[in-house]
């Protein structure tokens, strides 16, 4: 259905007259131009296109735009402030946590998503949060430290 | 030296040998014989590339004239252009460090241009483990060359002897006198140099080394980790649409009747037809994908053919005659000296590429120029393909590599990009074709799968007398023979990319072709034999080692994980496996855990060793391995391709499933330094050792002989119970 569907995407006010049944994916990637959160499988399978919606990590592929309709929506565009590296990409760089990179903002926004809900995550729980995302050139053992040193640089505090 | 400094001559063109003219057409693609051109010419000139222009791929050859690989601007940034891509494997990182260093320029001075046909020297393709050993010598000479040519200049420029100036961070200057100085952009302010040296001066040796050598970051990892890395399908082009293209449900399924009516009812699609190929075209993919899902068509499936259990009786069947590659002494002698005899068969399965990023491409026509996006390992090759599916010459044609999300091989055939122009050339429209995720399992090039048979024997010590190993369809590399074996032969039955009407699809190069397959097979039969003899397997395979480097790397590892001796099956659940690839040799080791309820194995830990030769970057190298270790516990555990007559049963993540954060062990690594030797492929070889390490690690554990990858809970149940 065409109809007009408000949001906040990277701290904006946004307001679009879009068919409110596609997907949040496909809006941000042609409408919007952000092209950060990437299309892998289409099923939600493994989290390549994984953007926030309330702090919380979600497979873009399988959210429609009305379903964020008056939500806060950030995309891996919306995490550097002012060109200052959030500390979880600090982390990602510094670890060497990305090869290819497709599935890097994905897993930059799980990461996210998990220290919201848990700020001092143990090794195990960051093994269990970061599941779903798929990395297939095998950064899995340095996204894991990366995530750690970010949980240690933001001090438990809100990433 | 004064009087030879450079002159505009433009008519040096005129004067060029005949061996530069492959140089001078490239350059003038290029665009860097512009006006305006200073040209530095010097009698020397007319031998300067007596170096005859490296063989290529239908006439294409990798060019010698350095300024094909570098350009100097007038800040004296240095931009490096190469025809390798960058897919993660890190030559972004690597080949910059290479030109810093023989260049005498900073790191961060340099920029890098990738896999752009119409800016980049020839390439094949980005695969072999092969961008450093044997491209990285071509960037080095370039550089290497510049460097001398630069001197030369700055001793005219400088009024000094050659012999007392220094290059130091893009710099020269006269060592009696620092202040008379001079920077490369004032030397070549911005132009191309037609100077060139009659004889490639010495590369710099090893120990001079200060930026090769060194461990560096990602440099793409900013661009990376905020979204701003530009992979094919984040480019965008005025009026583009995206095309959603009719597949058929099977391999080897014709289409019968097909009906668009409904898709074309869709509000801004297009739909376009052009023999086989039917296509649906709007600016939304997500709209695109659902009128496709609204054609009707019927097709005519291929009869009751084979599936991924009767694959092996199919391929044995089917084998071509063998081709004997390496052998020593006569098997017949060997089998007379042997008291106990082990024969065994050993079974591979398809596996997929599965890169993050599904095979995308966007074509565009302007002007009679088609420019084509491409994930690709092989931007020269789509050139050609992509020019003869179109009617162009390659000329014509440019293709541009972005960033690419994993290829792993799999990106060495792009019939994505075909489609792209085809329809483009169809719509006048610039047109994006992104595969969907069964789309990618559907047409990828499997790794095929193979059978490996080894009948081989014992002597009364103990010792191989003989080893005879015949290999079906996964290929030679890495089968050959390293050990101390007196009566040995290797036969192989087919190649990973030679056996027409034998595969039920597509097969290619998958990460270390055929030596995921070989070195498996050896090393489980080793251990078994090792098990026969009752010896340590580690001390069986030393007993039959002298290769210094092999022993190197098995000794490496076996400290760094802290290997005791034991005979198999111990108990433990260790494992070992050994190999060569891409000219680097390697060893692992693993401890595993298996559930004796359902056959689950758990991977608590894999060291790995190799020895490469010279490293450019530690880091990425280690990384590499890492990364080979990780994506191997798929092939090893859990990867295969299900299929029936034509049709795949896996055609997402859900079915086909790749190792995950759970799976990951703790994972160790070491590089056994060895400066003598130049550097060796880095980008595959400890993949190979994943099959072998923990097969025998579950034999090690169970004493279960799991004769068939990938190792799955069944398999393991099945094995437990026939031990």
């Amino acid at each position: 259905m065409i109809e007009t569907i408000a949001f906040t995407l990277n701290d904006q006010p946004v307001s679009l007259r879009v068919d409110s049944d596609r997907p949040l994916l496909w809006l941000l990637r042609t409408d919007l131009g952000l092209t950060g959160a990437k299309f892998g499988c289409g099923e939600g399978l493994c989290g390549a296109c994984t953007v926030l919606v309330n702090n919380e990590a979600v497979p873009a592929c399988q959210m429609s735009v009305k379903a964020v309709a008056g939500s806060d929506v950030r995309t891996i565009e919306g995490l550097a402030k002012n060109g200052q590296l959030h500390p979880i990409q600090e982390a990602f760089v510094a670890h060497d946590a990305l090869q290819c990179g497709f599935c890097t903002p994905g897993m930059i926004l799980r990461a996210y998503g998990l220290l919201v809900s848990n700020p001092t995550p143990t090794r195990q729980q960051i093994v269990d949060g970061m599941e779903d995302n798929l990395c297939r050139c095998g950064a899995h053992v340095r996204i894991v430290e990366a995530i750690q040193t970010a949980a240690r640089a933001l001090k438990g505090g809100t990433p | 030296m004064k009087s030879k400094t450079a002159q505009p001559v433009k008519q040096a063109v005129g004067v060029a040998p005949p061996a530069s003219v492959t140089r001078r057409e490239f350059l003038k693609r290029m665009g860097l014989l512009g006006g305006g051109l200073i040209v530095y010419a010097t009698v020397g000139d007319m031998q300067a590339f007596a170096r005859a222009a490296r063989e290529g791929y239908k006439g294409a050859k990798v060019p010698v004239d350095f300024n094909a690989f570098l350009k100097i601007g007038t800040d004296s940034r240095v931009t490096c252009f190469v025809g390798k891509i960058e897919m993660g494997q890190g030559p972004i990182t690597s080949f910059a460090q290479m030109v810093a260093e023989e260049l005498d320029v900073l790191y961060e001075s340099v920029d890098m241009v990738m896999g752009d046909t119409d800016r980049c020297p020839w390439d094949a393709g980005t695969w072999g483990s092969y961008s450093t050993r044997y491209y990285g010598v071509f960037v080095k000479e370039a550089a290497c060359e510049a460097k001398g040519v630069l001197l030369e200049l700055a001793a005219e420029r400088l009024e000094c002897p050659p012999a007392r100036l220094v290059a130091q961070a893009g710099v020269i200057f006269d060592s009696n006198r620092p202040g008379n100085r001079v920077t490369y952009g004032e030397l070549t302010q911005g132009r191309v140099i037609e100077r060139h040296l009659k004889e490639l001066p010495a590369l710099k040796p090893v120990t001079e080394y200060a930026i090769s050598g060194k461990s560096y970051l990602r440099r793409d990892a900013r661009e990376k980790v905020t979204g701003a890395a530009r992979y094919t399908g984040d480019i965008r082009l005025p009026g583009m649409v995206y095309a959603k293209i009719l597949r058929p449900p099977a391999h080897g399924a014709k289409p019968l009747d097909v009906d668009t009516s409904a898709a074309e009812r869709v509000t801004g699609v297009e739909v376009v037809r052009d023999g086989d190929l039917v296509a649906v075209l709007h600016p939304y993919p997500d709209v695109a994908q659902q009128a496709l899902a609204s054609i009707k068509a019927q097709y005519d499936l291929p009869q009751a053919g084979v599936n991924d259990h009767t694959i092996f009786e199919h391929l044995l069947k089917n084998a071509p005659s063998p081709v004997v590659v390496d052998q020593a002494g006569d098997l017949q002698m060997g089998q007379k000296k042997a008291a106990t005899i082990v024969e065994e068969t050993y079974l591979n399965s398809y596996v997929a590429h599965a890169p993050m990023e599904t095979h995308t491409a966007l074509a565009h026509f302007e002007n009679g120029k088609l420019t084509v996006w491409a994930s690709t390992q092989s931007p020269f090759g789509v050139q050609h393909q992509v020019a003869e599916a179109v009617g162009l010459s390659a000329e014509k044609v440019r293709v541009i590599t972005p960033f690419v999300g994993g290829g792993f091989g799999g990106k060495s055939a792009s019939a994505q990009a075909v489609e792209a122009a085809r329809l483009a050339k169809m719509t006048a429209k610039p047109v994006m074709v992104m595969w969907s995720r069964e789309e990618e399992f559907f047409f990828d090039t499997f790794r095929p799968a193979a059978v490996v048979k080894i009948r081989s024997g014992l002597d009364q010590d103990g010792r191989v007398a003989f080893w005879d190993f015949h290999v079906y369809f996964a290929g030679q590399r890495g089968c050959e023979n390293f050990y101390e074996i007196p009566h040995h032969r290797e036969s192989v039955y087919g190649e990973w990319r030679i056996a027409p009407g034998i595969h039920p699809f597509a097969v290619g190069p998958w990460r270390a072709p055929a030596a995921n397959t070989n070195v498996y097979a050896r090393d489980l039969h080793l251990n078994l034999m090792a098990a026969a003899a009752g010896q340590d397997p580690l001390d069986f395979r030393l007993r039959h080692l002298k290769d210094r480097r092999m022993r190197s790397v098995l000794e490496a590892v076996a400290q760094k994980f802290g290997y005791t001796s034991a005979k198999p099956p111990s108990g433990r659940g260790i494992g070992i496996a050994c190999g060569i690839d891409a000219e680097t040799v390697v060893a692992a080791m693993a401890e595993v855990v298996v559930d004796p309820k359902n056959g689950a194995v758990r991977v608590k830990r894999v060291a790995c060793a190799q020895e490469m030769g010279q490293v450019v970057n530690p880091q990425g190298a280690t990384i590499q391995m890492e990364g080979c270790l990780t994506m191997g516990l798929g092939y090893a555990l859990a990867e295969e391709m299900r299929f029936d007559s034509g049709r795949l049963l896996d055609t997402n993540f859900d079915n086909y499933t790749i190792p995950r954060f759970s799976w990951v062990p703790k994972i160790e690594t070491v590089i056994v330094p060895n400066p003598s030797l130049p550097p060796k492929g880095g980008g595959e070889p400890a993949i190979v050792c994943m099959g072998g390490v923990l097969a025998t690690a579950v034999h090690d554990a169970t004493g279960a002989k799991v004769f068939q990858l990938p190792m799955t809970r069944d398999r393991v149940m099945a094995a437990l119970k026939n031990k």
